[in-house]
């Protein structure tokens, strides 16, 4: 039993490691706000709760574990609210994505990356 | 285990603190904030962990609700006249495109 | 970097890699207090004063040549000062030898806190403490002093109404979330407050989120709305109220043959003497912090606003 709960343990804390892993690159690589804040938005909230639920396997006490649920529980609550809050407010304050952008200019400038 | 996702999350942090630096709008910079928060309640919790205090939880959590205070505080006086009638933000997008 | 918005983003960040790196040092009060103030609320307030003064930089107008030597002579002069001083973390420096010492081993005794650095703050430095929160009062005044609005008229208070009902009508996720939210973070700042003994905590720190927490409801739910909900009155009198909590315990203390804020004569039991003073001057800085970080706020917002 102890054996599976570690091992449990250890996997969620690799496959969150690799989640956030995969947001740098993405907040690092892609091309314009709003692909890169799909990036982050979406590994942000899994991979934190996944490294999250790995804490929480590892230290079964009361006080801790408790804590440690408040924390998922609020990161599962703001993360995906900030990125909806940011996401609206750019587009209102006439930040093009770059895919609208490329057709208005009639495709001429499609051969950007 | 712990130590590997503690580096992985360092790494994640100085691509952040990068794209926060170079980022060319102020929408970049937000998101790198945002992200660094999140990184920072994870890398708090986990060194907590390496360390053997859990203690550490209580930062943690007032991290995670500083971090929603402040972004929506900074999208909060992005939206006021000042700040949408700026040269800068008109330039950085045209730069951009 | 032109942008001022820019800086404070990054200011923000400086604030929480400096947080993990107390964390990581094994210094949790300090990481917690950087955290409520140098990230959160810090970042704020710089926030609403950019947007009073405008968002980038002006061109410089002069050459500040002389104000450099100057600062490069106080600099040597204080590199210069630094060499009698001991070596960094050498063992028989005098803070190793005399204070700290004493703090660690008779600390749990004389006060009965397992959390040292609160029995240091409240107990043992109390006067460097109400110095502290002396100057954090003295902020709030002034800034009451130079920026208070005066009332507006009531066309302007119906026109400003409508621009944030309608404002505000569109975050609806926004609103919602605050509302749930809210609750916890009020309560979770009372946790700070009084788990400070046996916890990192304190009352800066609770007075700091919980300042946030009323932020964040006049952030979203607009600044009418949030005055309605804390009377601005109520606010200015409890930020002298914290003040004079603390000064009022040390002066019973003088009161029952003891020396200022010595917490020994509070009770009859020296321990819990300690245990009710260091209750009692940590609340009083926290309804100081929190009052005043609110009166800055509104002041600083409304005063952009023009309400």
């Amino acid at each position: 039993m102890e054996l599976i709960v570690d091992i449990s343990s250890a996997l969620c804390l690799l496959l969150g490691s690799f989640l956030c892993l995969s947001g740098g690159v993405g907040i690092m690589r892609l091309p314009d706000f709003y692909t890169r804040m799909h990036a982050v938005g979406v590994t942000d909230t899994l991979g934190a709760g996944l490294i999250l639920i790995g804490l929480m396997l590892q230290n079964p006490e009361g006080l801790v574990e408790i804590k440690l649920l408040l924390i998922l529980v609020m990161t599962l609550f703001i993360s995906p609210v900030a990125s909806h809050a940011l996401a609206k407010a750019a587009l209102r304050n006439h930040l093009v994505p770059l895919s609208d952008r490329n057709e208005n200019n009639g495709g001429t400038e499609s051969s950007k990356p | 285990m712990l130590i590997a996702a503690t580096i992985a999350i360092l790494v994640v942090m100085i691509l952040g603190i990068i794209r926060g630096i170079t980022g060319p709008t102020l929408y970049d910079r937000i998101l790198a904030v945002n992200m660094f928060g999140t990184k920072t309640v994870l890398l708090i919790s986990l060194l907590g962990f390496v360390m053997g205090r859990p203690d550490f939880l209580d930062i943690a959590i007032v991290y995670a609700l500083i971090n929603f205070i402040s972004i929506i505080g900074v999208l909060h006086f992005s939206d006021s006249a000042v700040f949408r009638h700026d040269p800068h933000d008109s330039e950085s997008t045209t730069k951009e495109s | 970097m032109r942008d001022l918005f820019a800086v404070v983003m990054l200011s923000g960040i400086f604030g929480l890699l400096s947080a993990s790196f107390f964390v990581a040092m094994d210094a949790v009060d300090v990481a917690f207090t950087e955290a409520s103030v140098g990230a959160g609320i810090a970042s704020l307030l710089m926030l609403t004063a950019v947007t009073l003064t405008g968002r980038s930089e002006d061109s410089e107008r002069h050459r500040p040549m002389w104000a450099l030597v100057v600062v490069f002579i106080t600099g040597g002069l204080l590199i210069y000062g630094t060499l009698d001083m001991p070596y960094f973390g050498s063992a028989d420096a005098p803070i190793h030898l005399h204070v700290a010492p004493r703090y660690i081993n008779d600390s749990m005794q004389e006060t009965g806190l397992p959390n040292i650095v609160t029995s240091v703050l409240a107990s043992y430095r109390g006067f460097d403490t109400f110095g502290e929160v002396v100057v954090i009062f003295t902020a709030g005044i002034g800034v009451l002093a130079l920026l208070r609005v005066g009332r507006r008229s009531g066309i302007h208070r119906v026109m400003a109404d409508s621009i944030f009902y309608l404002m505000h009508e569109q975050h609806l996720i926004l609103r919602i979330t605050t509302k749930i939210l809210i609750p916890f973070i009020l309560l979770f700042a009372l946790y700070v407050q009084f788990h400070g003994d046996f916890g990192p905590g304190g009352g800066f720190q609770a007075g700091v989120i919980f300042a946030a927490a009323i932020i964040l409801y006049a952030m979203v739910f607009g600044l009418p709305t949030a005055r309605r909900v804390v009377n601005r009155t109520f606010v200015r009198l409890l930020s002298a109220a914290g003040v004079l909590l603390y000064g009022g315990v040390g002066v019973v203390t003088m009161l029952n043959g003891g020396n200022f804020l010595d917490y020994n004569v509070l009770a009859g039991d020296p321990v819990a003497g300690q245990h009710l003073g260091i209750l009692l001057i940590e609340l009083g800085v926290g309804c100081t912090v929190a009052a005043v970080m609110v009166i800055i706020f509104f002041n600083f917002s409304g005063r952009r606003d023009n309400l």
